[in-house]
């Protein structure tokens, strides 16, 4: 409990507060902290000390006979009901800031997806797992899911909010530090959960404005980077790994292009652009043994022609 | 709630009760308790069905229209005849005429086989024209203007189909009811599982006489 | 209130002979052993799938499960803890057996029904075992759709399980709520039933009122996945908030069934080891009604963020607010019943002051998670597990130890050996708070609950997590046999070892097959220390 005195001390256990929203519910957290910390020395100190002073010194020793006492009573409904009411209303104040979206808010679409966040903004650039945004700037995050339910939550801004699929919610922000803060994914959502771990870049005005620049000229990239690319923003990387032969969800297709895959029948087979194409439209055709039919969805009807091939280029050079 | 093997004295006494009315006021009153979980579960059902209707007014009246209301305002009428003669029996019994009561029981589960003879009608009828819950719905057999056409019926057989599993447990029991009248098991002071029974059975007709209009006739 | 009997080597114990009199019997004390047993078989596995949780937690990245197997083992420790565990437990056990004993009954109003609920119970857990083997649940305990309707593992066999387990628990509120009712020994009015009473007849109340809602809600998770209905499906017009709703009107007063028990047993042990009547006897008492009442009303502050509109949540975080009066009620009247009493520290009062003590945390950051702004931070992060279990493993599952140590004499009449009790006590506190206090520092860092892996930042207090739960293996293992071996061999029980007031004390130990020699008849209260 010694923590808890120190409001100072107990900030540090928090993650950086970010925005002014963030060190509101800081300052509330700090107060809640400190109130609790009151009343548990009343009602555990209390225990403590009673438990001391009326220990059992015979068994026949007669205690007191005090069947109530309206006015305690009432005290000690009435004061913690008082204090209830006063942290809702500062809890409500709050949480209307928290929802009151602004105005003239640079608007992003993020969706959930199992497991990734595709972030996509006005100009058409998508990211996967990563939201940049400029400094001191109103922020609104338009949220969805493809899939199952999913929940947006980027703890150093002190903001959360469930991606439900069919529906459009949103949250905002202002950030006023520079930094990279995780986004978290909190609401359950299968195998690779804990791994929709995405970043929050707050930038500059000014490097915002050339990275959205710079990403915008995806379309005329090189084959192999196009790929690269989409591989993180169709989530791909969530249960591919390509960086080593480490498995997640799906096998690891690091250094596989050319080589030959034991199938689950016992069948080998060649990984050549024919079979990638096959896995990536219909992934329940063939399974790799040691994995499971049903894991991986279709991405028929999700890529175009070209986006597959950059894909298959990039798998290629994997190496 | 019957009889035990411990059972001190009169008849039908169980060893923890006082005496016959301690032991009806008792098993009464949970008998209204189950009563009430039973109410509370098709409650939720209801809760759904208003929830969507306001929401797909146009596909629960699609869904609706398939329906024949001729056939559920008979089963309706079938079921209110048997609560009469559920409510009947009791009454026989009371004053002691079991050879009555016997007989206004076995009207009654009559009654539920004729309601659910209908029901396996409008079932089967529903079958062969596609009108299924969920993705089974045959859409091109039904033609189906909404998509999702398969709530409705999802609904529908939900609702119905445990209803239907209520009346046919309730028929269980009154003919086990009316096996142990014929043995004379039951007289005027002792009638508890009747009464018990009885209840159930009205229950059982109260919720289909709210699920015939909102399925039939609201639509 | 005749405390000898004619023969008092005869007892419910030893009356009925061989396995097949306790399958059969309608004894509500047998019963009450028969949800003893498999009660705590459920409770062992249920706490080996949470040691194992917290061993793949040692170190960020896999250790020794795959994120699906973790997932599994996640799901089942929720759901054997909630559904087998700590609903059912202190109703079914020591419920069955006191609650007659408590208010002069010979037995409760529907043996058979109560026998029957028995063996509804060990089905919808069988059924639940099953899917161990018929390709396993990874839904989480909460079953949330639409992911449950996706999953290709065993959740529909599952969610029948659990309806099936609601039956079970119907059947055994609606019981107690007759017994309550009706049963009561002559003079032994409302106002004269222990506070252990009141805390059945409100939990019961919840478990008549609120399962049935739960039971349609699977159902229709079932019939859902079977035939894509769409009710819970967005992508057939469904809404899978909708779900949220209708499990929450459940599960919430669900937490109040299982810590309303819990807070009837410290009420019984406090009064009985401070030797001094109950402080606020009527405030209590409502108290209790109060909480099930309002408890109805508060399910969607589990919703913050799920979607649901600003208002909603505005009106559920002040109904919470609500609930806290009355909870704080006992907090205080039971510190108060400490004043100016005779006290000695036998293990249950222990197990009881624990509770106080961990209770008083797992209150005060329930209302850091009913305040709107501080509740989007922490809401499904660490801190809401460390909540719950506070309440949950800190409340009930103190009670439950608190409440079997001190019944133990009764039920088998048999003492315990004291000093290993209390070895028991000081591992599962200790463990208990370095498991889970670490926790609340993890959620307010933000690490968020049901993560197979975590990030760095989060790997040191996960690692005394781990250690702490082992304090807790340790403990409860010691319980399992210190409980054992005083069934075997314990030092006969007299019949009120410790000098307490209440009906079940005044009968012999272990008690006759139908509780009382003779009918007892009330003149007083419960806890009349003068």
């Amino acid at each position: 409990m010694f923590w808890i005195s120190s409001t100072a001390h107990a900030k540090k256990l928090m993650p950086t507060a970010a925005t002014d929203i963030a060190y509101q519910v800081d300052n509330l957290y700090s107060f809640l902290l400190i109130s609790s910390f009151i009343a548990c020395a009343i009602l555990i100190g209390g225990m403590i000390f009673f438990a001391h002073k009326y220990k059992r010194k015979s068994v026949h020793a007669k205690s007191a006979y005090i069947t109530h006492n309206v006015f305690l009573e009432f005290l000690w409904s009435f004061i913690p009901l008082v204090i209830f009411l006063a942290v809702f209303a500062w809890g409500w104040l709050i949480f209307h800031d928290m929802r009151s979206m602004p105005k003239d808010a640079l608007e992003i679409h993020v969706r959930g997806k199992q497991w990734a966040w595709e972030a996509e903004y006005k100009s058409g650039v998508k990211a996967a797992n990563l939201i940049k945004v400029p400094i001191n700037k109103d922020v609104k995050l338009i949220l969805t899911s493809t899939d199952v339910l999913h929940s947006f939550y980027v703890p150093s801004f002190r903001i959360k909010q469930d991606a439900v699929p069919g529906r459009y919610t949103a949250l905002w922000f202002n950030a006023n530090k520079f930094g990279e803060f995780h986004i978290f994914c909190t609401e359950y959502c299968g195998t690779q959960h804990s791994g929709m771990i995405g970043k929050l870049h707050v930038v500059t005005q000014q490097e915002y404005d050339q990275w959205l620049e710079e990403e915008s000229k995806f379309n005329t990239l090189p084959l192999a980077q196009k790929g690269e690319k989409l591989f993180q923003l169709k989530a791909c990387s969530g249960c591919h790994s390509v960086k080593n032969s480490a498995v997640l969800a799906g096998p690891s297709l690091y250094k596989k292009f050319g080589t030959e895959e034991e199938l689950k029948d016992g069948m080998k087979i060649a990984v050549d652009e024919s079979y990638i194409r096959e896995s990536i439209l219909t992934p329940n055709a063939k399974i790799v043994k040691g994995f499971n039919a049903g894991v991986m969805p279709t991405f028929q009807g999700q890529l175009s022609e070209d986006e597959l091939a950059a894909l298959i280029e990039y798998l290629k050079t994997t190496k | 709630m019957s009889t035990n093997s411990h059972s001190h004295g009169g008849g039908h006494v169980a060893h923890h009760f006082r005496d016959a009315e301690h032991q009806f006021d008792s098993g009464k009153q949970g008998i209204w308790l189950f009563m009430v979980t039973e109410i509370l579960m098709f409650g939720g059902l209801f809760v759904g069905y208003a929830i969507f209707h306001s929401l797909y007014p146009k596909m629960f009246a699609e869904g609706a229209s398939h329906l024949d209301w001729r056939m559920g305002s008979l089963n309706t009428l079938v079921l209110i005849v048997s609560s009469y003669t559920m409510a009947m029996s009791i009454h026989h019994l009371q004053k002691g005429e079991s050879n009555k009561a016997f007989t206004k029981l076995w009207i009654t589960v009559v009654c539920g086989a004729i309601f659910m003879v209908i029901k396996a009608f409008e079932y089967s009828s529903k079958f062969q024209h596609g009108l299924l819950p969920g993705h089974l719905l045959d859409v091109a057999k039904t033609h189906a203007e909404h998509a999702n056409l398969g709530m409705y019926y999802g609904f529908y057989f939900c609702m119905t189909g445990l209803h239907g599993l209520h009346v046919l447990i309730g028929m269980g029991l009154i003919i086990w009811l009316a096996i142990r009248t014929k043995r004379g098991e039951f007289g005027p002071d002792y009638f508890l599982p009747v009464e018990g029974v009885g209840i159930f059975w009205h229950i059982v007709d109260l919720i289909w006489i709210f699920l015939f209009p909102l399925l039939y006739l609201v639509g | 209130m005749a405390s000898t009997t004619h023969n008092p080597d005869v007892n419910y114990l030893n009356e009925f002979k061989g396995i097949g009199s306790w399958f059969t019997s309608l004894d509500h004390k047998r019963i009450g052993l028969l949800y003893m047993v498999s009660i705590f078989f459920f409770f062992l596995l249920g706490g080996i799938f949470a040691l194992l949780i917290r061993l793949e937690l040692f170190s960020p990245g896999a250790q020794f499960l795959t994120p699906d197997q973790y997932n599994q083992v996640m799901t089942y420790h929720g759901a054997i803890m909630v559904f087998m565990v700590i609903v059912p437990g202190i109703p079914a056990i020591l419920g069955n057996f006191f609650l007659p004993l408590q208010i002069g009954a010979k037995d409760v109003a529907f043996p058979r029904l109560n026998l029957a609920s028995w063996y509804v119970f060990m089905t919808g857990a069988l059924i639940a075992m099953s899917t161990l083997f018929l390709g396993k649940v990874d839904t989480g305990w909460t079953f949330y759709t639409p992911y449950s309707i996706k999953t290709g593992t065993a959740a529909t066999i599952m969610v029948l399980a659990a309806f099936v387990m609601g039956m079970s628990s119907i059947l055994t509120g609606l019981n107690f709520i007759v017994t309550t009712h009706k049963l009561r020994a002559p003079g032994m009015t409302m106002h004269r039933i222990p506070l252990f009473c009141w805390a059945l007849y409100s939990t019961a109340i919840l478990q008549v009122l609120a399962t049935p809602v739960l039971a349609i809600t699977l159902l229709l998770i079932a019939v859902e996945r079977a035939t894509g209905v769409g009710i819970f499906d967005p992508a057939l017009g469904g809404d899978p908030v909708l779900f949220q709703h209708f499990f929450w009107f459940y599960s919430h007063p669900a937490v109040y069934i299982m810590i309303l028990p819990a807070m009837g047993v410290v009420s019984e042990v406090i009064a009985a080891f401070s030797r001094k009547t109950i402080f606020g006897y009527t405030a209590i008492a409502y108290s209790s009604l109060g909480i099930a009442a309002v408890s109805f009303f508060v399910w969607g502050h589990h919703m913050f963020v799920s979607g649901q509109s600003e208002i909603a949540g505005v009106v559920f975080s002040f109904l919470t607010m609500l609930v806290g009066v009355p909870t704080a009620i006992k907090m205080f009247n039971w510190l108060a019943t400490l004043y100016k009493g005779n006290i000695s520290f036998e293990s249950p009062m222990l197990f009881a002051l624990g509770f106080l003590f961990l209770f008083a945390i797992g209150g005060v950051t329930g209302i850091m998670l009913a305040v709107l702004a501080t509740d989007v931070h922490f809401h499904d992060t660490y801190f809401v597990v460390a909540h719950f279990h506070y309440v949950m493993v800190g409340g009930t599952l103190m009670a439950v130890m608190g409440g079997i140590y001190y019944w133990i004499p009764k039920m088998f009449g048999r003492m315990y050996n004291e000093s290993l009790a209390r070895l028991t006590f000081i591992f599962i506190f200790i463990g208990f708070n370095v498991t889970f206090f670490p926790q609340f520092v993890l959620g307010a860092m933000g690490m968020p609950r049901r993560y197979f892996d975590y990030i760095p930042a989060y790997e040191s207090l996960n690692k005394i997590s781990t250690m702490g739960s082992w304090l807790i293996g340790i403990g409860f293992f010691l319980s399992l046999y210190v409980i054992i071996s005083a069934i075997r061999s314990g030092a006969k029980a007299s019949a009120n070892p410790w000098g307490a007031k209440t009906l079940e004390w005044q009968t012999s130990s272990p008690p006759p097959h139908f509780n009382f020699e003779t009918e007892p008849v009330v003149t007083a209260g419960p806890y009349e220390y003068k």
